[in-house]
């Protein structure tokens, strides 16, 4: 909608994210269903009206597919530095409440019965989330966006023992992928976006059936 | 720590402004134990929750260790029934029951020997000393269990509210912590534990019968007639040896 009305499309992804918050908060409130779930459904609730508002604009339908896909090639220095910015602000912001945070992903009532404000907790974690999707659309797409932040962190959670070890092989995951993705990229010509998700991704599923082969092996030596 | 852990006056608890289990009047000594009993959906978890100041009360009054509910929930330690998100995060035993001393310190400062010490103990009274780096989605239920337990323990609080405590848990494991509450006890903690199991509630020093409503309180020797079991549980039970038989069926409940 921001790029019909031509305004900023960080301004327009910012107010998503906005709405996004809100929308997860009421959802998680009034029924017993997931953050995950509710996040899912907004997320692809608000992708499909925007999708539907720019293929109603003659004007915008060429900027469709940089819209969900991103221009990965086309970030240039501002862009990098409101990441960097961003990615200094997040990790700053999960080290002083990573107890709280690791306790609301735990268990909810234990953040509760230890005094914390556990909505408060909540609505900074949505909206670190958001942030990290605002500053990552224009290079990676609103479409792929969601697979970066997922599949690097599940490739962290099956194969670290802890918290910390599962955030550096997420951190690493990433940074391999955007390499190899790249590489892909320039040599095939695929679309560099989606070739650095398709690459997350592709490790997720190695490192599945890595983590599966290794438990049946120790199953039977045992 | 006060002579009182609990305190509820024409108590009402239940969801949304419905009550699923009212006139509750209750006075709680430190260091004593008592065990909610009753069927499934007889308010006994809600009663918990509302004790840990996870819901807020349908009406009358609520006083948690001296204080307003929501004041003191940091002096509470609470055993869910279900851990959803156990399996979700790569943690070890050990850090599950770590998180217990989170709010004992500042944002900043790291462990204290206190800390680990509480810990190590919370773990040695649970008999999982050797499952420490164990990540816990690799432990049985009945492993996770004693880890959740631990982490109550080491909460070091000074009212203990336990829903289900013993599922799940073998025979060393229920008495490993029954050994724990007798610990938790004469250290002054409040032990309330919800339960279906009357034996198990038969080792409190009160037992309050709950359907909606509460049918007896008091001693377990007083409290558990078959009169009352049967309009508690809708069968009437008595006690033969070490075992509960089934001798009466309620039809009208």
């Amino acid at each position: 909608m921001a790029t019909i009305l031509g305004l900023p499309t960080m301004l327009g992804a910012a107010v998503g994210a906005v709405v996004m918050i809100g929308g997860v908060g009421l959802i998680t409130a009034r029924s017993k269903l997931s953050n995950d779930t509710a996040i899912g459904l907004l997320f692809i609730g608000l992708l499909a009206l925007g999708v539907v508002l720019v293929s109603s604009s003659d004007s915008l339908t060429g900027d469709l597919e940089a819209i969900l896909f991103g221009q990965f090639l086309g970030v240039d220095a501002t862009d990098l530095l409101v990441q960097t910015i961003a990615l200094l602000v997040v990790c700053a912001i999960s080290l002083y409440s990573a107890r709280p945070f690791l306790l609301l992903c735990f268990d909810i009532d234990l953040v509760r019965t230890m005094g914390y404000k556990a909505q408060w907790y909540h609505r900074l974690m949505l909206l670190m989330i958001a942030a990290t999707v605002v500053v990552s659309f224009q290079t990676v797409g609103s479409l792929l966006v969601f697979g970066m932040l997922l599949a690097p962190a599940g490739v962290g959670a099956l194969l670290a023992r802890r918290i910390g070890s599962m955030m550096l092989w997420a951190a690493g995951t990433g940074v391999l992928s955007t390499y190899v993705g790249l590489l892909a990229s320039y040599h095939f010509s695929w679309a560099a976006g989606a070739s650095v998700v398709l690459t997350a991704v592709a490790i997720f599923f190695l490192t599945l059936v890595f983590v599966s082969v290794r438990k049946s092996l120790t199953l039977v030596s045992t | 720590m006060t002579n009182t852990a609990v305190v509820a006056r024409r108590l009402a608890v239940g969801y949304s402004g419905r009550a699923v289990l009212s006139g509750i009047d209750a006075y709680l000594k430190a260091g004593g134990s008592t065990a909610l009993v009753g069927s499934n959906g007889s308010g006994k978890s809600t009663l918990l929750k509302t004790l840990a100041g996870l819901l807020p009360p349908v009406s009358g009054a609520l006083e948690i260790m001296g204080g307003a509910v929501t004041e003191m929930s940091h002096k509470v330690a609470y055993l869910s029934q279900f851990h959803p998100n156990g399996f979700v995060l790569p943690l070890c035993a050990v850090d599950v029951v770590r998180m217990a001393r989170y709010d004992q310190r500042g944002r900043w400062e790291r462990r204290s020997q206190t800390d680990d010490a509480i810990v190590a103990e919370s773990m040695e009274m649970m008999k999982i000393s050797n499952l420490g780096d164990v990540p816990l989605r690799d432990l049985s239920g009945g492993q996770q269990q004693r880890v959740y337990l631990a982490q109550v323990l080491a909460r070091r609080a000074g009212l203990l509210l336990l829903d289900e405590p013993t599922a799940g848990l073998d025979a060393p494991g229920r008495a490993a912590y029954m050994e724990a509450t007798v610990f938790e006890r004469e250290r002054g903690a409040a032990i309330v534990t919800a339960t279906h199991d009357v034996a198990e509630a038969s080792t409190c020093d009160r037992v309050l019968l709950v359907a909606g409503r509460i049918v007896a309180d008091g001693p377990p020797a007083i409290v558990m007639t078959p009169e009352n079991l049967l309009e508690t549980f809708g069968i009437g039970l008595t006690k033969v040896g070490d075992h509960l038989v089934v001798t009466e069926h309620h039809h009208d409940h």
